[in-house]
């Protein structure tokens, strides 16, 4: 069995009569990236703040960093770094302070300090601004203080709360970059976001979190492989080339009206290749190709919905 | 390093981290002077001829000496209210949840307010004892009572400084903890800071005579002036003590439930 960063049976948490996390089960082993993702109020950010020690389960068998939340949560801190949606930087310090400030809260000696320090200002292209107020930095730059604040004292498993939520697309971009380098260190990292692109692109695992339940959980591959809708749509110059082709291929759902023909693939290029070479032994013209490959948001779109028509019945 | 030196070295961050929030943010102890100058300045000599001649004659300067213990405690009223709304604001920044997923001691986050905001505030006691000297201020103490009153006005600042702590962790906005310490404010004039509480009705006069603030300024005037204390240092140091104590340990359960 591989070693787990994370461990959590049964994680449950309400507020009042409200349920925000369900019974929620996750295993991240050491080394990878996980992401938690969901909407809004899907109760992600509840979970990171359970499993970073913020606020207390209401239920369940939860190990962080191999230690146990509940009776051992100064360990687990001593283990982790948090990074919230809301940049936990000083305002009023400069990037500088900010990090000298965290280097003094993991005890490091002030040579050590001060050296992890600028390591760090040079690592995330804060140079420049180190001796400016953190008030003054852009959301990209208060973000990336952030983390680096987060590293000071090497944690072993990095939580990031919509770590990219509000950032341009080149900050974003520069972040997953920073993220994909930590975990080639061997670091864990337990992510959540809304965006399924981030999901996508960083992590090993997704688990989707929807209305404090998971209502799925695998690779993104194993996820898109759950839902059907892969196909190639083929658009033709006339009626006659498009019922010849729908007869040659014997499949597919043809509109006589756009003149296409949707033939279910999975969009990879030898069945793309396959098709072309049948058509075109045949003589059948394609005016137009569409390759449709089932992303993320189908996964999500088709996954939450049901939920949602299950919970109205 | 054990737990408890590991504790102090927290204390002592927290502390540094809160004195250069005030080095930046220097318009709040401008403040924390000016205004108890500017009371300074109309009680001196818009209504000290005609209050001081009730003192029993000495008119002006007479009233000079009897007022500053009364302008120093209303002061560290005032001083309370911009700790609170510091705390309150604080409270609702990221960092404060990032310290709450860091292996360090809590209550220095706490401590770390409170040493910062005391040293601000016996700066700002200096700046405005400098200033009352400037008016005509002629205390006859000797350095032991100077010491002593030193001592006294520190223990007493420590003290409105855990409450307004816990005023502002209790608050739910900024907003709203600028209200909290409010009523400190006037308890300087309900009592001996302004005028001897004998000239009072006979309901505001037993109000005055026993809330925390008279004993401490009838002390402080003792030390510095002359006049009898009394018993009036051992209630003093009592309500001090006390008001810190539960003060920090409410601040303490209120920043640990959050």
């Amino acid at each position: 069995m591989t070693n787990l960063a994370i461990a959590a049976n049964g994680l449950r948490k309400s507020y009042g009569d409200k349920v925000v996390l369900d019974g929620i089960d996750l295993t991240v082993p050491v080394g990878t990236i996980f992401s938690l993702l969901g909407p809004n109020g899907a109760g992600k950010t509840t979970a990171v703040q359970i499993l970073s020690t913020l606020i207390p389960a209401d239920g369940g068998e939860v190990q962080v960093a191999g230690f146990d939340l509940a009776r051992k949560p100064d360990d687990v801190r001593g283990a982790i770094g948090v990074t919230g949606q809301y940049s936990a930087v000083d305002k009023l310090l400069t990037g500088e302070e900010n990090l000298l400030l965290m280097a003094d809260l993991k005890h490091l000696s002030r040579g050590d300090g001060k050296r992890r320090a600028a390591e760090l200002l040079d690592r995330f292209d804060l140079v420049d601004a180190a001796r400016k107020p953190a008030a003054t930095y852009s959301g990209g730059m208060q973000r990336r203080l952030d983390l680096a604040m987060t590293l000071v004292g090497d944690p072993r498993l990095i939580f990031l709360d919509e770590p990219t939520t509000g950032l341009d697309p080149r900050s974003r971009r520069s972040m997953w970059q920073i993220v994909r380098e930590l975990v080639a260190s061997g670091v864990t990292i337990f992510l959540t976001t809304q965006y399924l692109e981030e999901a996508d692109e960083l992590a090993d695992r997704i688990a989707l979190l929807d209305h404090g339940r998971l209502i799925a959980e695998g690779t993104a591959e194993e996820l898109k492989r759950r839902i059907p809708g892969g196909h190639i749509e083929l658009t033709f110059a006339d009626a006659h080339l498009l019922d010849a082709a729908h007869h040659l291929l014997g499949a597919g759902i043809t509109d006589p009206e756009a003149l296409t023909l949707q033939v279910p693939s999975d969009g990879g290029v030898p069945a793309i290749r396959e098709l072309l070479n049948l058509l075109d032994e045949r003589s059948i013209d394609i005016a137009e190709m569409n390759v449709h490959t089932p992303d993320l948001d189908d996964v999500f779109l088709t996954l939450t919905g049901q939920q949602k028509v299950e919970a109205t019945r | 390093m054990s737990t408890l030196s590991l504790a102090m070295r927290d204390n002592s961050t927290m502390i540094r981290r809160q004195l250069k929030r005030l080095l930046r943010y220097p318009s709040m102890t401008v403040q924390l002077v000016a205004t108890p100058v500017i009371i300074l300045i109309v009680f001196v000599y818009v209504f000290g001829g005609t209050l001081g001649e009730g003192l029993g004659g000495g008119g002006r300067d007479a009233y000079v000496n009897y007022v500053v213990p009364g302008i120093l405690l209303m002061a560290v009223a005032t001083a309370a209210t911009g700790t609170a709304v510091m705390v309150a604001s604080d409270m609702t920044e990221g960092i404060i949840a990032r310290f709450r997923t860091m292996r360090i001691s809590r209550a220095s986050v706490l401590t770390g307010h409170v040493v910062g905001s005391v040293i601000q505030q016996l700066l700002g006691m200096a700046a405005v004892i400098g200033i009352a000297f400037a008016l005509g201020f002629r205390p006859n103490a000797t350095a032991v009572e100077w010491l002593a009153a030193a001592g006294l006005l520190t223990l007493f600042v420590v003290a409105v400084t855990w409450l307004a702590v816990a005023l502002g962790l209790r608050s739910p906005t900024p907003e709203a903890a600028s209200n909290a310490p409010m009523p400190l404010i006037l308890l300087p004039f309900l009592g001996s800071g302004f005028v001897p509480t004998d000239s009072m009705p006979t309901v505001l006069r037993w109000f005055a005579e026993y809330q925390p603030f008279t004993p401490v300024m009838e002390t402080v005037r003792g030390l510095l002036l002359g006049t009898p204390i009394g018993n009036s240092g051992a209630i003093a140091t009592a309500w001090c003590a006390g008001v810190a104590v539960i003060s920090y340990l409410w601040a303490k359960n209120i920043f640990n439930k959050a």
